[in-house]
């Protein structure tokens, strides 16, 4: 059978779309939303500095909100230079008087009493992490919250191993790391950012996004509980300012980031001259390719994984498909009426696999993408889905036809929509992979074996995903190449983000 | 400028006045680029003096290209090319060709001695020097296929994956030499940048360029692919603001900078995300020691990529 | 067999495929035109479709979603029994408990079939009679599969003969483990003609076919050679059902449903015992192929401890209290 794939037009394409699958309304789920009874917010949220709560300096607070109902939850402190300084300063008499004294089989158990009440609190932790963030509970439920005690356990762990981590060479630790973390994965980002840099031997300063800062002060919370050293781990919330003092105070050792590149770059261009240790995690613009030898079911359900997982606020999400031109209608196919079968919605409802869109300011950002696919030429499909009336929703979206140089197929719009390009050869989908300033992960789907390690070898990313997508486990080094940051966190590979060895 | 002539050297002093003996064929400094020899685009040099030594076949004062940055961005273009080649090259293949590398600086240990002497080290200290920077040279010769045992890993991972976590050369990696140990200070920073598969473009110590080219010669003959290590002659602070703000460097490496350019090699590199690393006097210092090498100097140019994949039937 | 053949339209070339030997395929995989293809089977991969069912076995279902969907499993159960010590009674009570499973409630049920062995066919039309209840009837020497295919053939006709609705055959696993799929496509080919109008559902066996590509491709032959249902088990074998291999084949009948346009049935049997068991299954069937499968026409359970188990959850929905099990009649 030889197919004219210069035909392939939209008139095939629709013809190749029947017959479709219909996903209605004969046995509908009712609604099963999560509980929050027992969750109490406090009405505000103080900073936490050696081991205190203390009104902030600078007299401000903000209200967070749920990004699924646009209520306030709870208003919390806009940490100004003046507590930031407080903050490091606390962080720096815990580094002298307490941690970098302290054997690290103590520190050790500080590190898993942490991880334990996470586990005891886990429900807790996932209502409250999709209530401020948006995200569905069965994420925050099955991911986040057990992914961020595995990182307390993991590093835990490490703590009293540190010399057997550089080849007996002796590593000491760095004094206070002033630690940055974005929005789309709250408790998770905190754990990623706190648990290495404890282990380490450091003192810690972090600030959370300001639209996501309750999971963080409940990590406070049991910090506290934990009978940490005062000051060992502070908490400051507040915006982008409270960040820059932050990151440029002199007296930190260390600054970790994870958020987008174009503020990575400032805080490296800013930290120049310093000495300071920095490690960044930016932004990404992953390809994931597929291979006519794919599985193809599983591919589609790891396409679907790779954007629609947490809405899309994932820096190494799967925001490129290239699909072999061969199968690129049937995977269309196969993705329409999958989309069809994503539920969107309210976040704690224990059905919803698609949540709220974190904050107004994200949800116009990708609006406006969207509407520039359109406007490049972009045939855009949106899964037919009923959404709320209140909060920011949008429906799972992809483009067709999109070309290499739009700004959808270069710009990471850090939403659910994916634009699929085609390759023919595997050199093809190589060079499209790599044509991106980015590079922090990359997914392969093909049967055959040889074939996943040629591309894996060939793909500039940090990350390799064969036949899976978007697997996170604390053993497992996560970072990227090019402007997605550098440095590694997880693993082995990370522990040298937060230690000097000597 | 012109300080004495010894007995056998035959040159021109003066219009009219002839030295006795042969007249010997003066050799032409030029950068390494590609693996050929070159004059600056721009058309400009900078004098070295040569101390006068018995044997010297040099002319008192060398003229030496001085680099521009447009020869900057000829040599990242080449080192760009050079990369994937290189990186793609078994690690026992490129040990190889290193070794070749140790061979040769071992052939040209008295031309590398004296021009050593030449930019003012005692006889003594210009020997001990070259016997380490060969020594260095086998060292990493034979860390090559070592790198991946000892720094990637298998991620035992929670579900029923296999991952593992391997590294990669960055790319092109630029790198400031130290000005001095002019030689030792060349092979103790680019090889363990190449050693992993990068490929290097180089600013030469100011101080004694000639080391670097008479090193560069030494490349040039030991299999090494050109484009792997490019070697530019010229001030560090006019090149490499450039390579710093190159989108198609990966990696900066500065051993010989002021504060200010240092500070200034590091905010220029934050615009593509690059790899910065800088080090000061002590450091250059220490390269003289035992301490001079290791892993730890490959490791700074090494990118982790995770794969994972599931196990199943 | 290398050559192999398809739909000329079927748009994608990695998947199948139908074998054919003379015109037999003409009658019946309803082929308007064949083309000959390389047969390259589409991979399974075990870890992802774990992982996708086990996803979908976190759907919650409460209140009318439940008790809607635990209505649909009993409307789609094929209530077997299919031992040695089956005898008329046996049979006689297990008809009588699919067309009421519930006496208190009528609007529960029936259920879809009785599934028995042939010498029971006739037993089991009688005491239906006047229901909507299929007579099921397992044949062609099963559960083994190990006679003579006219042996074999013969059983379906009896079965037909005797009055079964539906012809629940087995395929020969050693063939198919053996790489003659000829052989296991023409069995089930000569098993459809065999069952005339009865319907035919093919039984892969699947814990004796030891992976997900082998069942995918049973599945893919299956379909070809003209089964109207495919169904994983025995009961006899473990593994029996499980959702990942349903998944599987659920795959397969919605790339045929994509090529064709036709829907082949699907029917999970042995080690559904449970209701949360039953309605993952449904999830997946609706979350999979869609509202289209959610019918007694094309999903079945093959089972005899699950309908109970439902009936418990339904009577639990509806008190609020929960259920012994000594208040349901075990037949």
């Amino acid at each position: 059978m030889k197919k004219d794939i210069t035909k392939a037009g939209k008139a095939q394409l629709a013809r190749t779309q029947k017959p479709s699958l219909d996903f209605g309304s004969a046995w509908e789920y009712a609604p099963s939303p999560e509980s929050t009874d027992h969750v109490k917010l406090q009405a505000q949220y103080g900073l936490f500095i050696g081991g205190k709560w203390k009104a902030p300096k600078s007299k401000k607070y903000f209200a967070t909100i749920s990004p699924s109902t646009e209520q306030k939850l709870a208003e919390v402190a806009d940490a100004g230079a003046a507590d930031v300084d407080d903050a490091v300063k606390a962080a720096r008499s815990a580094y002298d008087t307490y941690w970098k004294k302290m054997p690290g089989k103590e520190r050790a158990k500080y590190i898993f009493r942490i991880a334990r009440a996470l586990q005891e609190k886990a429900r807790e932790f996932a209502i409250v992490e999709t209530m401020d963030g948006g995200k569905p509970i069965k994420e925050s439920r099955d991911l986040d919250v057990p992914l961020a005690a595995a990182h307390f356990f993991y590093h835990g762990g490490w703590a009293d191993k540190l010399d057997l981590a550089f080849h007996g060479r002796k590593v000491r630790p760095l004094g206070v790391a002033g630690q940055i973390i974005p929005w789309n994965f709250p408790l998770l980002m905190a754990a990623w950012k706190i648990a290495p840099a404890l282990a380490g031997g450091n003192t810690v300063v972090l600030k959370p996004a300001e639209t996501t800062p309750l999971s963080s002060l409940m990590l406070a919370q049991i910090i506290e509980e934990a009978e940490l050293p005062p000051g060992v781990v502070n908490i400051v919330t507040g915006a982008g300012q409270t960040g820059a003092a932050l990151a440029s105070h002199k007296d930190v050792n260390k600054v970790a980031f994870t958020g987008s590149t174009e503020i990575g770059k400032l805080i490296q261009r800013n930290l120049a001259g310093s000495g300071k240790k920095l490690t960044l995690e930016l932004g990404g613009k992953a390809a994931n390719i597929v291979f006519a030898d794919a599985s193809i079911d599983q591919a589609v359900e790891g396409i679907i994984n790779g954007i629609y997982f947490n809405q899309g606020h994932v820096c190494c999400a799967g925001s490129r498909l290239l699909v072999e031109e061969s199968v690129h209608d049937l995977v269309v196919k196969k993705l329409r009426d999958r989309l069809s079968t994503l539920r969107v919605g309210d976040p704690l409802d224990k059905n919803t696999d698609v949540g709220a869109i974190n904050s107004r300011e994200q949800w116009e950002r990708i609006n406006e993408l969207v509407a520039a696919g359109e406007a490049e030429g972009g045939e855009r499909y949106t899964a037919p889905c009923k959404l709320p009336s209140k909060g920011f929703f949008i429906a799972p979206t992809f483009f067709t036809g999109v070309s290499m140089s739009s700004r959808i197929a270069r710009e990471e719009i850090f939403g659910p929509v994916l634009s699929i390009m085609t390759f023919r050869t595997a050199e093809e989908a190589i060079e499209k992979a790599n044509n991106t300033m980015y590079g922090l992960s990359a997914g392969v789907w093909t049967d055959k074996g040889a074939k996943i390690f040629w591309m894996a070898q060939r793909l500039k990313a940090g990350v390799i995903w064969g036949n899976t997508f978007n697997k996170f486990d604390p053993s497992s080094p996560f970072g990227g190449y090019k402007e997605s940051g550098f440095g590694r966190e997880g693993g082995r590979q990370g522990l040298s983000a937060y230690v000097e060895v000597l | 400028m012109v300080k004495k002539a010894t007995q056998d050297r035959a040159y021109i002093t003066s219009i009219g006045t002839v030295a006795a003996g042969r007249v010997s064929v003066n050799k032409a400094y030029k950068m390494y680029v590609g693996g050929a020899f070159v004059r600056s685009e721009s058309g400009r040099y900078f004098q070295v003096e040569a101390s006068a030594i018995a044997g010297s076949a040099d002319p008192e004062v060398v003229n030496i290209p001085l680099g521009s940055r447009k020869d900057g961005r000829d040599a990242v273009l080449v080192a760009k090319n050079a990369h994937e080649p290189w990186a793609a090259r078994t690690a026992y293949n490129r040990g190889q060709i290193l070794y070749r590398l140790a061979e040769v600086l071992e052939s040209r240990r008295s031309e590398l001695t004296s021009s050593l002497t030449r930019a003012g080290s005692t006889a003594a200290e210009a020997l001990s020097e070259v016997s380490a920077s060969i020594d260095r040279a086998v060292y990493y010769a034979g860390f090559c296929d070592k790198i991946s045992s000892l720094v990637a890993s298998h991620n035992p991972v929670s579900g029923p994956h296999f991952g593992f976590t391997m590294p990669e050369s960055m790319g092109v990696v630029a790198i400031v030499a130290p000005e001095e140990p002019a030689l030792l200070g060349l092979v103790s920073t680019i090889l363990p940048v190449i050693a992993s598969g990068n490929t290097a473009v180089v600013i030469a110590s100011r101080r004694d360029p000639r080391t670097a080219v008479v090193f560069c010669e030494c490349l040039a003959t030991s299999d090494l692919p050109g484009g792997v290590v490019n070697v530019l002659t010229g001030d560090a602070s006019e090149i490499a603001p450039h390579l710093a703000k190159h989108r198609e460097v990966n990696a900066i490496d500065t051993w010989s900078a002021d504060d200010a350019l240092r500070t200034l090699l590091e905010r220029e590199g934050s615009g593509s995300v690059k790899r910065v690393r800088s080090h000061d006097g002590r450091a250059c210092a220490a390269l003289r020691d035992e301490d001079g090498q290791g892993l730890g100097f490959i490791e700074k140019f090494l990118e982790f990529k995770t794969v994972w994949h599931p196990v199943g039937i | 067999m290398d050559r192999l053949e398809t739909h000329e339209d079927l748009g994608f070339a990695s998947d199948l495929l139908i074998f054919s030997r003379e015109n037999r395929s003409l009658a019946c995989g309803n082929l308007r035109r064949v083309t000959v293809l390389f047969y390259t089977p589409v991979p399974v991969d075990q870890v992802a479709i774990e992982e996708r069912v086990a996803a979908l076995a976190k759907r919650s279902l409460k209140k009318q979603a439940k008790v809607q969907g635990l209505k649909l499993a009993i409307s789609m159960m094929d209530l077997t029994t299919l031992e040695g010590k089956d005898t008329a009674g046996k049979v006689t009570a297990l008809c009588t408990k699919a067309m009421h499973p519930l006496d208190s409630d009528n609007s529960i049920g029936p259920c879809a079939a009785i599934c028995v062995y042939p010498n029971f066919v006739r037993i089991a039309k009688r005491a239906l009679e006047g229901s909507s209840v299929h007579v099921a009837s397992v044949a062609t020497a099963f559960p083994s599969g190990q006679s003579p295919l006219p042996i074999k053939l013969e059983d379906t006709r009896r079965a037909v003969e005797f009055g079964a609705d539906e012809i629940d055959m087995v395929i020969d696993r050693g063939a198919m483990l053996s790489g003659d799929y000829q052989k296991v496509f023409d069995e089930i080919a000569a098993t459809k003609e065999a069952c005339g109008p009865a319907h035919l559902k093919v039984i892969l066996e699947t814990g004796e076919l030891g992976s997900y590509d082998v069942v995918r491709r049973a599945s893919e032959i299956a379909i070809a050679a003209g089964g109207d249902f495919i169904k994983t088990s025995t009961g006899k074998i473990q593994p029996a059902a499980t959702p990942a291999v349903t998944l599987v084949m659920l795959e397969v009948i919605r790339d045929h449903f994509y090529r064709t346009g036709k829907k082949i049935g699907m029917k999970p049997a042995g080690g559904v015992r449970t209701a949360k068991q039953a309605l993952h299954y449904l999830v997946i069937v609706k979350e999979t192929l869609g509202d289209a499968w959610l019918t007694p026409d094309l999903f079945r359970f093959g089972a005899s401890a699950l309908l109970n188990d439902v009936l418990m959850q339904l009577e639990k929905e509806r008190t609020g209290a929960y259920q012994a099990s000594e208040d349901f009649s075990k037949d």
